[in-house]
């Protein structure tokens, strides 16, 4: 227990915090679209982040000809180089969500099945993504090359604002924004609503299902993609095997906040970011996981539904 | 047509039909011959017919116990919560550690052999399973999913990081158990552990199938098919959820301790979260809620990552696909549970 550290790095712990748990947001928005329409976990999130982080080293290494190492770019390639890599990390990432869907989910939802064969057989898709990636990779960790050089905007009481950092911030904010917009405004949006409301009274009033849930995965595999993509600019490194511990984080984020629920996911992600570094400041950081999982069922034990509630449709108000 | 009608055909209720048409003399000879074959199958590898079923790589008895006996005694303890009261439990695998290092810590500080702490390693896997499902139980499926899991990823955690578990490298030096009914167990008696393990698995048998028919079975199946209706109708749900709950968790406990006086080295990686998946997979895989699925499930998951270990590479890969694919043909699992729903419903009209 070390409680002075709290006093002394206040400032810095609370924004190392808010830029992870912003990053948890996003991805924990994959979980929480999803279990808003289907009820269910999807497993293969995790791994849909994994491939969007592959996806940025791959364009930072093919298409911008930068290694692990190599000197940062300058000047206006800056943005240019931030936006391919951005875009092509979501786009995959949106492209691997929709294969999961079909794959996993919609063979599976057409004959009825029940809950726990979907989540099997998302949890099949999510090991053969991973062993797939660990072929191509060879199984090694990867370092990802720095795009931006990593300067400090300014320094409030220790807090570093790296660009980087408030890149981390700045962006999943206004990602959260467009989405709030997107489902509360537009007439895709509604029928997402209206989804997650009732499924049936849905098809009565000539949703289609199936297009619906499709563009469910594809903001779950956008938004993840745009985390991934944060996540290789601000730690810059990545492996087969990092969907693992994102998935359980974002997936704990989501169920803080209150799963199905927008708003709960960014709340909750931001809960868990400053929980996480909070915790590894006081207590260790090989305590943190505990940490977490104690005042999540603490939580839960007040809150039943989360902070927020359930529901995509309570995003209304 | 008649591809679909093969992939709907419920063996379950084909062997259901043959099952009830016998006497009880041909009942007990076939349960005697089904525990003869079981008995016999760790010589399976060297006879000539069934030589096919030997493991290229790992050596074939030691994977008849683990993985293959454990999962199959572990995805029947995992059965009776995922099962048969319906809750979802993603952490299985830290009933399993509690076993495994209250064995470990017992026999190596205090000199306790296996048959003494087998008793304690099940009490403690209970007394966890009571403390984590009093609150977990009070919470809906999918709160129930991510708290176990977080259980399971904290008794790992725990284990990682306490002296008395030493850390990262484990416990080394787990005695064996000490002979019984002439039995030796050390390396060069890997057989015995199967004899033992299938002495469990045969114990869990009897005692779900006691349970099912008498008034926790009758509870549980309310509860999993209506947790309100259940309660309405006067079932007290928590104190039965709790109790599934716990059987589960002394059968994983069990299993754990029994698995730890075998290997003899017991480190916190062997209780990663992925276990806990891989049996929630094979009680899926063969069917959920039933016993004979669950078995041959978990002894089809567990053996054929063995059976394909020469692919090394693409092994998780391939064992993956299998899972994609047969949950796809299959959704109910290879061997579905009885339609109890169907003959409620001839009943009624």
């Amino acid at each position: 227990m070390n409680f002075s550290v709290v006093a002394t790095e206040f400032p810095s712990l609370l924004l190392q915090g808010l830029a992870l748990g912003l990053i948890y947001a996003l991805v924990a928005l994959g979980y929480t679209m999803v279990y808003g329409v289907l009820r269910l976990i999807n497993f293969a999130n995790s791994e849909v982040f994994m491939i969007g982080t592959f996806a940025t080293l791959y364009v930072q290494v093919n298409f911008l000809g930068l290694t692990n190492g190599s000197e940062p770019l300058r000047g206006f390639k800056v943005v240019y180089a931030l936006l391919l890599c951005l875009v092509s990390s979501m786009l995959v990432s949106a492209f691997v969500a929709v294969l999961v869907e079909l794959v996993a989910y919609r063979r599976l939802r057409a004959k009825g099945a029940n809950r726990l064969a979907s989540l099997i057989s998302a949890i099949g898709v999510s090991i053969v993504l991973m062993e797939w990636v660990g072929l191509l990779t060879g199984s090694r960790p990867r370092s990802g090359a720095r795009i931006l050089e990593k300067w400090s905007i300014f320094e409030i009481g220790g807090a570093n604002f790296r660009i980087d950092t408030v890149m981390a911030i700045i962006l999943p904010i206004i990602i959260f924004v467009i989405l709030n917009r997107f489902v509360t405004k537009t007439r895709l949006g509604k029928s997402i609503r209206a989804v997650s409301m009732s499924e049936e009274n849905s098809k009565l009033m000539g949703i289609n299902i199936n297009r619906v849930i499709t563009l469910t995965f594809i903001i779950g595999g956008l938004t993840t993609g745009a985390a991934a993509f944060l996540f290789m600019t601000v730690y810059e490194n990545t492996a087969f095997t990092i969907g693992f511990n994102m998935g359980i984080a974002a997936f704990t984020a989501a169920v803080l906040g209150g799963i199905g629920n927008l708003r709960g996911a960014f709340y909750g992600g931001i809960a868990l970011g400053l929980l996480e570094q909070f915790a590894s400041a006081v207590i260790g950081s090989e305590w943190k996981a505990v940490t977490v999982f104690v005042v999540l069922v603490l939580v839960l034990l007040f809150k039943p539904n989360g902070l927020f509630g359930e529901a995509v449709q309570q995003t209304r108000t | 047509m008649i591809m679909s009608k093969f992939l709907n055909f419920n063996l379950r209720d084909f062997g259901a039909g043959i099952w009830s048409g016998w006497n009880r003399p041909t009942r007990v000879i076939f349960v005697l011959l089904c525990i003869a074959v079981s008995g016999l199958l760790p010589f399976a590898a060297e006879f000539g017919p069934t030589s096919f079923l030997n493991t290229p790589v790992a050596s074939y008895i030691d994977v008849l116990v683990y993985p293959i006996g454990m999962f199959v005694l572990m995805a029947l303890g995992l059965n009776i919560v995922v099962g048969k009261s319906g809750l979802l439990d993603l952490g299985y695998i830290a009933f399993f550690a509690i076993g495994a290092y209250t064995h470990a810590i017992l026999s190596t500080l205090y000199g306790w052999n296996a048959w003494e702490s087998l008793p304690i390693g099940m009490l403690f896997a209970m007394v966890s399973g009571v403390v984590l499902g009093l609150p977990a139980l009070r919470l809906r499926g999918d709160y129930l999913a991510i708290i176990t899991l977080g259980f399971g990823e904290i008794v790992r955690i725990v284990a990682l990081n306490i002296e008395v578990t030493g850390g990262p490298n484990g416990i080394p030096g787990i005695p064996n158990p000490p002979g019984i009914l002439g039995l030796e167990f050390n390396l060069e008696y890997s057989r015995n552990f199967y004899y033992i393990v299938l002495a469990l698995i045969l114990l869990t048998i009897w005692m779900i199938r006691r349970f099912t028919v008498r008034r926790p079975g009758r509870a549980w199946e309310a509860i999993r098919q209506d947790e309100d209706v259940a309660a309405l109708m006067g079932v007290n749900t928590l104190v039965y959820k709790l109790w599934s709950f716990v059987i589960g968790a002394a059968v994983g406990g069990a299993a754990g301790v029994i698995f730890a006086s075998k290997v003899m080295v017991i480190s916190p990686d062997m209780f990663k979260f992925e276990v806990s998946i891989l049996i929630l997979a094979c009680v899926v895989f063969g069917g959920i809620g039933n016993i004979w699925g669950v078995i041959l499930g978990a002894a089809l998951l567990a053996y054929i990552p063995e059976r394909i270990r020469f692919l090394t590479e693409t092994r998780q890969l391939v064992f993956g696909l299998v899972l994609i694919i047969m949950m796809n043909i299959r959704p109910d699992g290879l061997l579905p549970r009885k339609k109890r729903e169907k003959i409620t419903q001839k009943g009624s009209k």
